[in-house]
């Protein structure tokens, strides 16, 4: 039985992975061809690694088909009912940084607070009979947020990429979505409310609660933490 | 799970209501999820289970029967109408995943303009008669008096709206007190809006279905509030005051007419709970022992309007509430396109008074 680490199978993020694990003593490689998903782990024994989609750690973590896996928090909080019951964050890896934001088009020079967000709500669903539509792929987490802040009136629509463009294509009349930088937001002309957001997600190393109650993997897990230094 | 046992009871408690002279009714299990979401907004997805038919659209799993009875009401029912029903209804528990997701309602509803007073008393003597035998604990409230007291207010009727549309939310609805009465200042992007010659000057471009105009019309909204006089503090302490009545009900009825002496508009309300009591007594219920709390049902999603009132098992904190019901006559206004029906009614959860262990 070995200790399973999941690690984002692509791109930047795993690269940053791989290179904050290097800085800890543990080097994460991938092997054979560019295109398959098999890597190798050295520096501990007992863990492999297994490379996957960052949306699906959440799962394969709360399922406890892994014992520890890297993705970011705002897909944990997302993904996850009652997520704390079921990863505990052993570390932010101090990357892949991104808010998860409300944005309006900029031309509302009267929204800034959600305050203003539920009032223009309200207008807007007397003037054309619908509810003002925010799109996102984050719906529970933005559900949650705009209850909490008190705005009725609107309904969610769900967008799983290219989410700033919904304004424009008419399709939506504000989004709730990922933002690093906000430039891609300007560039749609879309301005994020002066309120904290949703969630200031990272880059976060993750425990499965499930997986890691019994014996020979609690200990493997315990090393690869002393290791880390966490 | 099996709902037998639950079952059983609530056939028990639908054969009462037929003998109290409802009419047995049955509704469709899909729903279509337009009705409720726009009647209950974005928080039902989080409570309903909502699901995707290729060719009718979204679809709910009933949350309740309430608004199907409603509906087949309006269709065919002719005044006055009782009708009863029994089934399963279905909640998602993100936040009490110990809960059932699916579980029984028993219900009964009274469409009858003639005499609200009489209804509301019907339905509740009616259900504590049926539950006379559990250890339940009654509760009961008013938000027709709530809603009284925000119109009573001098403040402007945009103002009133703003609260009234609030009233389920008690946080936002304090918020917006507070920020008419000037005890806390409006944001500072708003201040600079309101500062600005025109603040569409340096808006860029206008995307999306919301128009300049509607923008505008806003701004204008935003600087008529600005100009508007803090709403009294001894205002906002009626609210207050009332908001914290919670006594039995001949004490609470003391206590709302004195404050209808302040709030003079508050008076017809007041006198709407005075009948209601009356109607109590008439049917056997100790008002002199039944409690009332004025902010009773504020929290519920649920669309009542006038009397509400519920019965929880003080023995077992950790159910929810056995049996919940109220006045709901806005809803029939909404779902009835401006043609309301005076209504009222209540749902029974068998599988909880099979969870209290039987009788008493």
């Amino acid at each position: 039985m070995t200790v399973k680490l999941g690690v984002p199978s692509k791109g930047r993020l795993m690269e940053k992975t791989f290179d904050w694990f290097a800085e800890h003593g543990i080097t994460l490689t991938r092997t054979g061809s560019e295109r398959e998903y098999a890597g190798a782990v050295e520096g501990i024994d007992g863990v492999s690694l297994v490379l996957l989609s960052a949306s699906e750690i959440p799962r394969e973590l709360a399922n406890g088909r892994i014992h520890l896996g890297v993705t970011g928090t705002d897909l944990i909080r997302e993904t996850l009912v009652q997520w704390d019951q079921k990863v505990e964050p052993l570390a932010e890896l101090g990357f892949g940084h991104a808010d998860l934001i409300v944005a309006v088009p900029s031309a509302w020079v009267d929204v800034d607070t959600l305050d203003d967000l539920d009032a223009a709500a309200a207008a807007f669903r007397a003037a054309h009979g619908q509810r003002l539509r925010i799109a996102t792929k984050y719906h529970r987490l933005v559900r949650d947020y705009l209850r909490h802040g008190g705005v009725a009136d609107y309904r969610l629509v769900d967008s799983q990429g290219a989410t700033e463009g919904t304004v424009k294509n008419m399709t939506a009349e504000a989004i709730a979505d990922i933002t690093s930088t906000g430039e891609t937001l300007r560039a749609n002309h879309l301005k994020v409310l002066d309120e904290e957001p949703v969630l200031r997600s990272q880059a976060t190393l993750f425990r499965a609660r499930k997986a890691c109650k019994n014996g020979p993997d609690r200990a493997v897990v315990e090393r690869l933490i002393a290791q880390l230094g966490l | 799970m099996t709902h037998g046992p639950a079952r059983d009871l609530a056939a028990q408690l639908t054969a009462r209501f037929e003998a109290a002279g409802a009419l047995p009714v049955d509704c469709a299990i899909l729903q279509p999820a337009e009705t409720l979401l726009d009647l209950y907004g974005e928080d039902i997805r989080a409570r309903a289970y909502v699901t995707q038919d290729p060719a009718r659209g979204e679809r709910m799993l009933r949350p309740d029967f309430t608004v199907p009875v409603v509906e087949r009401h309006m269709r065919e029912g002719a005044e006055p109408a009782r009708y009863t029903y029994s089934g399963e209804v279905f909640r998602r528990q993100e936040d009490h995943p110990e809960r059932s997701p699916e579980y029984i309602q028993a219900g009964y509803e009274v469409f009858d303009g003639s005499d609200p007073a009489r209804a509301d008393a019907e339905v509740f003597a009616l259900f504590s008669e049926v539950l006379s035998d559990y250890p339940l604990k009654p509760a009961t409230g008013d938000i027709g008096i709530l809603t009284a007291a925000v119109r009573s207010l001098r403040i402007s009727d945009a103002r009133k709206a703003a609260l009234l549309r609030h009233i389920w939310r008690p946080r936002r609805f304090r918020a917006l007190l507070d920020r008419f009465a000037g005890r806390t200042p409006p944001p500072p992007t708003r201040t600079a809006l309101l500062k600005a010659a025109d603040p569409m000057d340096a808006a860029g471009p206008l995307i999306g279905l919301r128009s300049e105009a509607e923008i505008r019309a806003r701004i204008d909204a935003l600087r008529a509030d600005a100009a508007e006089p803090r709403l009294a503090a001894e205002e906002v302490q009626l609210i207050d005051t009332l908001l914290r009545v919670s006594e039995t009900c001949p004490f609470a009825l003391e206590r709302l007419r004195d404050l209808s002496i302040d709030l003079s508009a508050l008076g017809p309300a007041v006198e709407t709970f005075a009948r209601r009591c009356e109607a109590l007594a008439a049917r056997g219920i100790d008002v002199g022992t039944l409690p009332f709390e004025a902010s009773y049902g504020r929290t519920s999603m649920e669309y009542y309007d006038g009397f509400v009132f519920g019965f929880s098992a003080p023995t077992r904190p950790d159910l929810p509430l056995v049996a919940t019901g109220g006045r709901y006559d806005a809803l029939t206004e909404r779902l009835g396109g401006g043609a309301s029906i005076p209504a009222v009614g209540g749902v029974i959860r068998p599988d909880l008074l099979v969870a209290l262990g039987g009788r008493s």
